[in-house]
């Protein structure tokens, strides 16, 4: 288990989290390379779908990276997917998945280092966890997102 | 529109556990405006079912279909190509779509995926809201627009009851008095003489009273 190298996937928002991550990178803060970024336009861009997608097709672990509360650019976006994120947790239990392997987080542009914090405290979570047990055992079939 | 609620996973898990390849079907018309069976909803319960049989480790396939109407024949008959290949059909359609695919399909078995609610309408995202009872003679003409039979939990015609306080019922604290509603859209109107008509007991056979109906327009039937 300790080897085990999981695959997160982060669903970004273009205006906080995915500058934030760029500002984790200007500042040359570490964060592991297990985290696949996405970047959406917003937060409420992302679907349930697209979570359950990322881990049907191989990922350990999805979280969705939003906006402070109230500092939405598309004024509700962020809470839309806080919701869908939760809705996404109970499902994954139902299923036996787990729904402590999606997450909603909230940070602003210019929190690189609480970007860098949140990817690495993640990774671990779901290292902890050990890979997502619809892989079946298999290698990573898709890595979804990668290069995005 | 004809809302729907997903069933529980649990128990759609439990319903198509002994299959190994099943056709999941959504409808395009209100199952998909009320966000429990249209394409999006089809595309959510097949990656959550197969997630849960991945981590089983079962052998399952979904194929995924969204007809334009899954109440019409015409619609149902694009399914013969794929019906063959299904060992059950998983509806996510109201029970409409549901027997129209089961009538057409005799030695299919085809299980139910939401569960069939009401006619209502959108009061806001997310929320729908029951709004018309199918009774067969309708009475809003007298009722200023509110239905009485749909939104009064008495169903009462003459209304409101003993248990209307402050515009809610005491059924419920979340529903509104309906008569109450009809009293303030009366008034609103300047049609409150209307309040003081008696209505006259309803004739439930034009509504289930007289077991299923039927429509039959001559001009167009075949």
């Amino acid at each position: 288990m300790e080897n085990f190298q999981p695959v997160i996937v982060a669903f970004c928002c273009h205006y906080c989290a995915y500058t934030a991550a760029d500002m984790a990178g200007s500042k040359r803060l570490h964060y592991p390379a297990n985290v696949k970024i996405i970047r959406v336009p917003c937060t409420g861009k992302v679907s349930a779908l697209h979570m359950m997608e990322a881990l049907r097709k191989g990922a350990d672990g999805v979280y969705v990276a939003g906006c402070l509360e109230g500092d939405c650019h598309f004024r509700t976006g962020n809470t839309r997917a806080t919701k869908r994120v939760e809705y996404v947790k109970k499902l994954l239990d139902e299923i036996g998945i787990g729904g402590e392997r999606v997450e909603m987080f909230s940070m602003s542009a210019g929190m690189g280092e609480i970007f860098a914090k949140t990817a690495s405290e993640f990774t671990e979570k779901i290292r902890r966890l050990g890979p997502n047990p619809a892989r079946g055992g298999k290698d990573h079939p898709v890595c979804v997102g990668a290069g995005a | 529109m004809i809302t729907a609620e997903r069933k529980p996973i649990e128990d759609l898990i439990n319903s198509v556990s002994s299959c190994r390849r099943i056709l999941l079907l959504g409808c395009n018309e209100c199952v998909t405006v009320c966000s429990a069976g249209g394409r999006k909803e089809v595309a959510l319960l097949s990656s959550a079912l197969q997630m849960h049989f991945m981590k089983e480790g079962k052998p399952f396939e979904i194929k995924e279909i969204t007809l334009e109407r899954q109440c019409d024949p015409e619609y149902v008959e694009e399914l013969v190509p794929h019906i063959d290949s299904a060992d059950a059909v998983l509806s996510m359609a109201c029970g409409c779509g549901v027997q129209e695919v089961a009538r057409r399909f005799k030695d299919k078995v085809v299980l139910p995926a939401v569960n069939t609610k009401f006619m209502g309408a959108s009061e806001r995202q997310g929320v729908w809201a029951e709004r018309c009872a199918g009774c067969g003679d309708c009475v809003l003409g007298m009722t200023g627009g509110v239905c009485p039979i749909a939104r009064c939990s008495k169903q009462l015609l003459n209304g409101p009851c003993g248990g209307s306080t402050k515009g809610k019922c005491e059924v419920d604290p979340d529903i509104d008095c309906a008569w109450q509603l009809i009293w303030d859209r009366l008034k609103a109107l300047g049609m409150t003489e209307k309040y003081e008509e008696n209505i006259p007991a309803k004739d439930w056979r034009t509504g289930r009273g007289a077991g299923p109906r039927k429509i039959v327009r001559e001009d167009l039937a075949s």
